[in-house]
């Protein structure tokens, strides 16, 4: 942190230009009084979790981008011999503090949508608002190690990763709904990225599912969230003994 | 006049090194053509024309903008004069026989026309198999589109250059980049809505600024919307306003870097 206001003003700058994701929104919405049954306050209330969740992901995680270079470079190797553990290391090496501009500004809409939203609060509502940001970002993370991680099996440069980290991104900051068929069963079953945002904001807002699942289905976001870190434990897991494996 | 056309193939031809970060590329383009895409389609399942385009436009819009990224390069924070400034090589570059501010935009170019096409067209054919997209009926729309972008470039070109000069004065010129640059990928209209989904006031205002001449000026061309000979005014004021912005700014750099004794 030498150039402390390069920090400060990077920090700013990344909540401007994130921002920018939300006045697309916001234009979008300009046209409509809702989208797809959704008001602006409570799209906003699903891109200030995913917003928040992902910002806090990013600062943890987000320098496993840097893994395909090392791996190139071969600096991945000195992470291997330390006896610390090896995904430990490559997050440790950069803290991406103007991450912190992205969750302030996804706070912030956050923050706002709520007060413009009529929430009959209730303990398990205030419970399910405190934890979606968490379970959000360990799905959001757990996403982001499995992506990532293909790098140990093939020569990609890790950009085909970014579409499905930052483009969970975007996808999270709106209704599911609005994604048709395939893309949608894939989104909420496969790559549970409805769990993020969508799911709890259904809880929150008291609306039922309009794909169909059972009503206590968000409840079940703590329980994906887990089951999505022990597959990416897993998955980093094998793709680091296959790296071994080859003799690098 | 060689010597610039030189430096188009370099640039070019650069860019043939990175073919796989270039799949790769096109790969992301189409991803987040798709989701765009979806995020047009749930809004014109409510309206059949907003601010003056129907579906088919609005499709077209985001995968050929999606396309265009690249080519028009204003987002990927591109800093390679800046390091130049920084390492101190710079003062070699001034020594070169060629003009400085040339020398640069004619590789800029090189690159663009690789971008334009490896990056631009596959997105673009992927998504005309899945979507009815407009495509220009007239050869000289076509042209005057490939006119349009390429104003379109060296605008671009002109922001990144003085974005790269700041760094003759100011010690890390990334946070500051940070901050002047931040709205401009939403002011060209890259972000995969038109300009004009804007409120009308706004869009007025930010349909002259440079910024959406770089992105939504050759998309107005190639969707042929009214108003043609305009926006190619525009985007051509533009490309002289901020080039030669950016030689004046040049000649303050070089007349310190001396003074310095560099």
């Amino acid at each position: 942190m030498t150039y402390r206001t390069s920090t400060v003003l990077l920090t700013i700058g990344a909540a401007l230009a994130t921002f920018m994701d939300f006045l697309m929104i916001a234009a979008i919405m300009g046209h409509l009084p809702t989208l797809d049954g959704w008001s602006l306050p409570e799209v906003g209330l699903l891109y200030g979790i995913a917003g928040v969740a992902f910002g806090i992901t990013d600062m943890c995680v987000g320098n496993l981008d840097l893994l395909p270079r090392q791996i190139r470079d071969g600096t991945f190797d000195v992470v291997l011999v330390r006896p610390v553990g090896s995904l430990f290391q490559v997050l440790a090496m950069e803290f991406g503090v103007r991450r912190v501009g992205k969750v302030l500004q996804s706070g912030a809409v956050l923050a706002i949508s709520l007060t413009r939203l009529h929430v009959a609060w209730t303990g398990p509502k205030v419970a399910m608002l405190a934890v979606a940001p968490v379970t959000a970002s360990l799905i959001f993370g757990s996403v982001w190690v499995i992506a990532i991680s293909q790098v140990f099996w093939t020569v990609d440069t890790g950009e085909v990763a970014n579409s499905f980290t930052y483009g969970g991104s975007f996808l999270t900051s709106y209704p599911i709904s609005i994604f048709s068929g395939w893309l949608r069963d894939l989104l909420a079953f496969v790559i549970p990225m409805a769990f993020v945002s969508y799911y709890p904001a259904l809880f929150i807002l008291g609306r039922p599912d309009p794909l169909g699942l059972p009503a206590f289905t968000p409840l079940l976001t703590p329980l994906v969230a887990l089951a999505m870190l022990g597959v990416a434990g897993l998955i980093w897991r094998t793709g680091v003994r296959h790296y071994r494996g080859t003799g690098s | 006049m060689r010597v610039y056309w030189e430096l188009a193939r370099v640039g070019y031809l650069r860019q043939t090194a990175y073919w796989g970060a270039t799949c790769a590329g096109v790969f992301t383009n189409t991803v987040w053509g798709f989701m765009i895409s979806f995020v047009q389609l749930a809004l014109f399942a409510a309206h059949t024309r907003v601010a003056g385009y129907d579906a088919t436009d609005a499709l077209t819009y985001v995968w050929v903008s999606q396309g265009m990224l690249m080519t028009v390069y204003i987002w990927g924070g591109w800093v390679e004069i800046a390091q130049r400034i920084r390492t101190g090589d710079i003062a070699t570059d001034f020594h070169r026989p060629v003009d400085f501010q040339g020398y640069w935009l004619a590789q800029d170019i090189g690159r663009a026309l690789y971008h334009a096409i490896f990056r631009g067209i596959p997105p673009v054919l992927v998504a005309s198999l899945v979507f009815h997209l407009r495509f220009p009926t007239s050869p000289l729309t076509w042209l005057v589109f490939a006119v349009s972008l390429l104003l379109a470039v060296c605008i671009s070109f002109a922001l990144r250059f003085l974005v790269n000069l700041s760094a003759f004065w100011i010690l890390d010129h990334r946070g500051v980049a940070s901050i002047a640059s931040f709205a401009w990928p939403f002011l060209a209209g890259m972000y995969g809505i038109p300009l004009a989904y804007l409120p009308e006031p706004i869009y007025r205002v930010v349909s002259v600024l440079p910024f959406a001449s770089m992105g939504q000026a050759p998309l107005s061309v190639f969707l042929e919307k009214p108003g043609l000979v305009p926006t190619l005014a525009l985007q051509a004021v533009w490309v002289v306003a901020l080039l030669a912005l950016g030689r004046v700014v040049l000649a303050r750099a070089e007349r310190r870097l001396v003074v310095q004794g560099g």
